[in-house]
């Protein structure tokens, strides 16, 4: 029983940053049906970000939480911008051509972005500062950290913003119009490229906490930490109903949980022929499970229902 | 001066010229209407005149300016609005959402008594607020379409066959509707298949054939006119 709860707790953790990267993906294949495979790195440069104004604030003898903040303040704005500038340099161009056009454009950001993070930051993986004593709390038999805690509470209230801005401003009405239908947005007087850059912007501000988060969960840092993490969220997405803002966040949820809850267990399961280094294949299978049993995702609706 | 001018209007897709050089005009305050045969152009022309198809320098003038290059949430916003054809409300939007979408570009108070017009004008609509259009039958999401236009305040309101789908009734209504809307001051294009109805109401009409126009003139004198009688009013001539 202690280690189920404390595989939930861990899953909980890890599915809150499933999450907030895999909305991302969800807004913006809503809104242009591509999957920006490049937004994994935008994670990652979030995370990078972060260690460097750690390491460069770490001496100053500033209050921990305090260059944590600035690191996460620095972080956020160098994705946003980082996210505009992949939308309007390398989508925008190819609007209206075949869809494989983007989708291979985007495998070629996510390229660049990699080398470009490698060659600023190096290639091996770098220790993630870890200024701020980690804290834990012992109960049923299961420990949750500070860390943890903070990533559970930011994760949450960015979503309840994120929900908020989605679902009761003008400005997120427009943007599920344009979602919606682009071309009868366009005819209400809704300029479609801003919205669409603005997604993008949004999908990248959440990535960049998400990336610090998920630095300071594992203590470190890496330039191709953006690949895997964001196929992981990519299948999070997707098992919530790729376009679906609701569903990218229970599919998260769920995905960080059951790869817990499978890393925990396997050992178990297997007579130890499995062990828990092989936690990663869980999103996979989940993935092969969604696209054969519900391709349109546990909250998504029928394929064709979308105009 | 003329509302809206245009002058040598063509439309291609690939290779099909689907609209031939055609000359059209509408004057303030007026309603003008065209009819024509499915394929005649007239969706064509409609989407020319928004923006959703490109078009040559001097073809589409509105309120004085060259349309062209101008893409179509600038046209939307300079006061041109068109309802295009199978409605095209936001299916998943409720209601009130969609009409807060045709308000999009504005930024005066006069939001809410406009919205509490648009409800007086569809008393269905306020009864179904909340719902989300695609929960609409056709009629309602017709007069959601031409409500959430009005919400933008439109200099000119142009509508792309409003009565298509519609039972006679409620096909009726929506054109009343669409009068009492140009005698408010808004100035109509409109685009119908029902061509008695739309002649009777409109100050003048075009007639296209082909990517043409045929005909033109006083809607009452085309009603009256045999050719016309014949080809669209199911008469024969003389
Ligand atoms: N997107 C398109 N691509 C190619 N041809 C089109 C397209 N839309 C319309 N057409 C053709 O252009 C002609 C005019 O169509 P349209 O403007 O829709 O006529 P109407 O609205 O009068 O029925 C038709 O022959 C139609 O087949
Ligand atoms: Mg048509």
């Amino acid at each position: 029983m202690d280690i189920f709860i404390q595989q939930v707790i861990n899953g909980l953790t890890l599915g809150a940053v499933y999450a907030m990267v895999a909305l991302g993906y969800t807004m913006v294949y809503g809104i242009i049906q591509l999957i920006n495979f490049a937004h994994g790195e935008v994670v990652m440069i979030g995370a990078m970000v972060a260690f460097s104004v750690i390491g460069a604030l770490a001496p100053s003898g500033l209050p921990p939480l305090a260059i944590v903040l600035v690191a996460a303040g620095c972080a956020i704005p160098v994705c946003m911008l980082v996210g505009y500038a992949m939308e309007r340099l390398a989508y925008r161009p190819l609007r209206g051509a075949p869809r494989l056009a983007p989708l291979i454009t985007a495998i070629g950001v996510s390229i660049i972005l990699q080398h470009l993070a490698m060659m600023i930051w190096s290639r091996n993986p770098l220790a993630f500062p870890q200024i701020i004593k980690v804290e834990s709390y012992h109960f049923a038999g299961a420990t949750i950290t500070s860390v943890q805690i903070a990533i559970l509470a930011i994760s949450l209230a960015m979503m309840a913003g994120l929900a908020a801005l989605v679902y009761r401003t003008r400005l997120g009405t427009a943007m599920r119009a344009t979602a919606h239908n682009p071309q009868v947005a366009g005819l209400m007087g809704i300029d479609a490229n801003r919205i669409i850059a603005l997604t993008f912007v949004i999908g990248a501000a959440l990535a960049a906490v998400a990336g610090v988060m998920v630095a300071s969960y594992y203590g470190i840092a890496h330039y191709a930490m953006g690949s895997q993490l964001g196929l992981k969220a990519f299948c999070a997405a997707v098992l919530g109903g790729i376009g679906n803002i609701p569903g990218a966040m229970l599919g998260g949820v769920l995905l960080g949980v059951v790869e817990a809850l499978g890393a925990g267990y396997i050992g178990d399961l297997t007579g130890n022929v499995f062990g828990s280094n092989y936690q990663d294949v869980f999103a996979f299978i989940v993935l092969i499970a969604v696209l054969v049993l519900r391709p349109s995702g546990l909250l998504g609706e029928r394929v064709g229902d979308r105009a | 001066m003329s509302l809206l001018e245009i002058r040598g209007l063509e439309v291609r897709y690939g290779g099909i010229r689907a609209v031939k050089g055609i000359d059209l005009e509408v004057g303030a305050g007026e309603m003008v209407c065209l009819i024509g045969a499915n394929g005649a152009g007239k969706s064509s022309t409609l989407r020319a005149i928004s923006g959703l198809v490109p078009t040559a320098p001097g073809a589409v003038r509105f309120d004085g300016g060259d349309f062209a290059g101008i893409p179509a949430f600038r046209r939307a916003r300079a006061g041109l609005v068109m309802v295009p054809e199978g409605r095209g409300v936001f299916a998943r939007l409720s209601v009130e959402e969609n009409l807060a979408m045709g308000a999009y570009v504005r930024a005066d108070a006069e939001v809410q008594p406009d919205r509490a017009r648009v409800f007086e004008i569809f008393p269905r609509l306020a009864e179904r607020s909340r719902q989300t259009a695609g929960t609409l039958s056709g009629g309602e999401q017709q007069m959601l379409a031409i409500g959430r236009a009005l919400m933008s305040r439109p200099k000119l309101l142009a509508l792309d066959e409003p009565s298509m789908g519609l039972a006679p009734i409620a096909a009726q209504k929506i054109l009343q509707v669409i009068r009492d809307i140009n005698r408010s001051g808004v100035t109509v294009l409109l685009v119908e298949q029902n061509a008695r109805s739309a002649l009777a109401l409109a100050h003048r009409a075009y007639v296209m054939e082909s990517g043409e126009i045929t005909l033109s003139g006083e809607a009452r004198a085309l009603l009256a006119d045999p050719r016309v009688r014949e080809a669209y009013l199911g008469e024969a001539a003389g």
